[in-house]
């Protein structure tokens, strides 16, 4: 039973319905560059229109391959998030931007694209403020309706871990997943490199053995194409970090086993998703290949659908993203004291044995409840917008 | 209870957390492990951060190091029970 005296599965909260069908918990109009050259003039939008925001990125010029595949699917989905409430899409060329119109529109979402080679910047920002501001007027008029929290889907990735993520934060979101992924959540974790060491009990937690296989060959492909072949080292102050060490952390193996701690005692992925790869097998949680690194990880899950992230820290990683709101959960008392302004939900009672990991579950379970009816999280109060494309390699 | 000093996560693992700020050397330290909640006491041999690992029992190079009940490494320089685990004397057995 949760702080409100409901079952926590049973709980509803207002969020914004989309023209598919999926609830969004945040109103916003996007102004998504194409490529980095095109994000003056996205800034430039956002700066005049209120109510909108940019997402300015490095990338998007020359890529080719499964590269390019990664860039358009993580951008249509950025836009297509139901977070998101309308879209403007700017880019160099006229091609690509169509391609990224059609994706976003393809969910009935208003999207409009704007191209700036043979207009120059300050036509395009004309142009593009006016669609912008006409998408912040019907937007600002769209009124929340009543939805089962199970609608929502919930991601979860943990930073700057430490010995306190294990026993605390991480069990903490792990119990929020036992308790609503049962029920219709979808739920996701990633950070392929970061399971090395648990990797056979993640592959146990899978729900088949063919989940199993396409786990561990992932897990497998990331070893050999991206750590075998650029490691330099032992990656011993890379994974884990130094921040991780200083929090007492050793080894990868003692991080990943934490961290395993995220996805709680019962709950069984259903699928493994390539890198902003929306869900397709119904309701429950799924393994992302992903990078490790914060704002990678949190901007490919956000392109995926998830519209509310938990994000676990020990030592205070202070990650937000422009379009998802991350709620951070510490366990580390030192943390929640010295960086108290980053933490949205304090769980260092669970060291203390004064808060148990039921309770712990429920208070998380009543802050997404809060954040998804409107509560600034701190990663938002603060400004944090990190927006980090995946690059899998070098442009051409 | 009072609130442990020292979190232990399975009763084989043979390395603790300090979940106190300012342990103390020769700290009587009060040890819970959360599997089962039961409790022990250990002497620290020196003082140790919060978030840190000390040994439950003497280690000798080659020993794994076992916390959730599982392998998370292989010590490299003799530790003594009490004695704090991190980089300088536990290494992974990976990469």
């Amino acid at each position: 039973m949760t702080a409100a005296g409901q079952s926590a599965e049973r709980r509803r909260v207002f969020g914004y319905r989309r023209e598919n069908g999926r609830v969004g918990v945040r109103n916003l109009v996007a102004i998504l560059p194409v490529d980095d050259i095109s994000n003056a003039a996205c800034e430039a939008v956002a700066a005049h229109i209120q109510g909108t925001v940019a997402l300015p990125h490095a990338y998007g010029r020359l890529q080719f391959g499964a590269d390019l595949e990664l860039h358009f699917r993580t951008l249509i989905g950025t836009g297509a998030n139901p977070n998101v409430a309308a879209c403007v899409v700017i880019g160099i060329e006229p091609g690509w931007t169509q391609r990224i119109v059609d994706g976003i529109a393809a969910t009935g979402k208003p999207v409009a694209g704007f191209s700036i080679e043979g207009h120059g910047d300050i036509a395009t920002v004309a142009a593009a403020s006016r669609a912008a501001k006409a998408y912040v007027h019907a937007a600002s008029e769209q009124l929340r309706v009543e939805c089962p929290l199970t609608e929502l889907w919930i991601a979860a990735k943990c930073g700057e871990s430490d010995t306190t993520t294990g026993l605390a934060s991480c069990p903490t979101v792990g119990n929020m997943y036992d308790k609503l992924v049962p029920h219709g959540l979808y739920g996701c974790f990633g950070e392929t490199s970061e399971l090395t060491g648990a990797e056979q009990l993640a592959a146990a937690r899978a729900a088949t053995p063919e989940v199993a296989e396409k786990f561990l060959r992932t897990w497998t492909a990331y070893q050999q194409e991206v750590i075998e072949a650029h490691k330099t080292s032992d990656l011993s102050e890379s994974q884990p970090t130094r921040g991780n060490i200083a929090g007492g952390l050793t080894t990868i193996e003692e991080k990943a086993l934490g961290n395993l701690e995220k996805i709680g005692k019962r709950t069984r992925f259903i699928d493994v998703l390539g890198p902003a790869e929306a869900p397709a097998r119904g309701p429950g949680l799924y393994f992302m290949d992903s990078s490790s690194a914060a704002a990678e990880c949190c901007t490919l899950q956000a392109a995926a659908g998830y519209v509310l992230h938990i994000f676990p820290t020990g030592q205070g990683n202070v990650i937000g993203n422009p379009i998802m709101p991350v709620i951070k959960v510490s366990g580390n008392p030192r943390t929640v004291r010295l960086m108290a302004e980053h933490v949205d939900l304090d769980v260092s009672g669970i060291l203390r044995r004064e808060l148990t990991l039921d309770a712990a579950g429920d208070a998380l379970i009543d802050m997404i409840c809060r954040t998804a009816n409107g509560r600034l999280t701190a990663a938002e109060a603060l400004g944090h917008r990190e927006f980090v494309m995946t690059k899998l390699y070098r442009s051409a | 209870m009072s609130p442990p000093q020292i979190l232990v996560h399975a009763r084989r693992d043979n390395v603790g957390v300090v979940v106190v700020e300012d342990l103390a050397a020769a700290s009587e330290a009060l040890c819970v492990v959360t599997e089962d909640d039961s409790a022990f006491r250990l002497t620290l041999r020196e003082a140790t951060p919060l978030g840190h690992k000390v040994a439950l029992v003497d280690l000798a190079p080659g020993d794994t190091v076992v916390k959730y009940g599982a392998d998370i490494g292989r010590v490299v320089a003799p530790i003594a029970k009490g004695a704090h685990v991190h980089v300088h004397n536990l290494r992974t057995k990976r990469w």
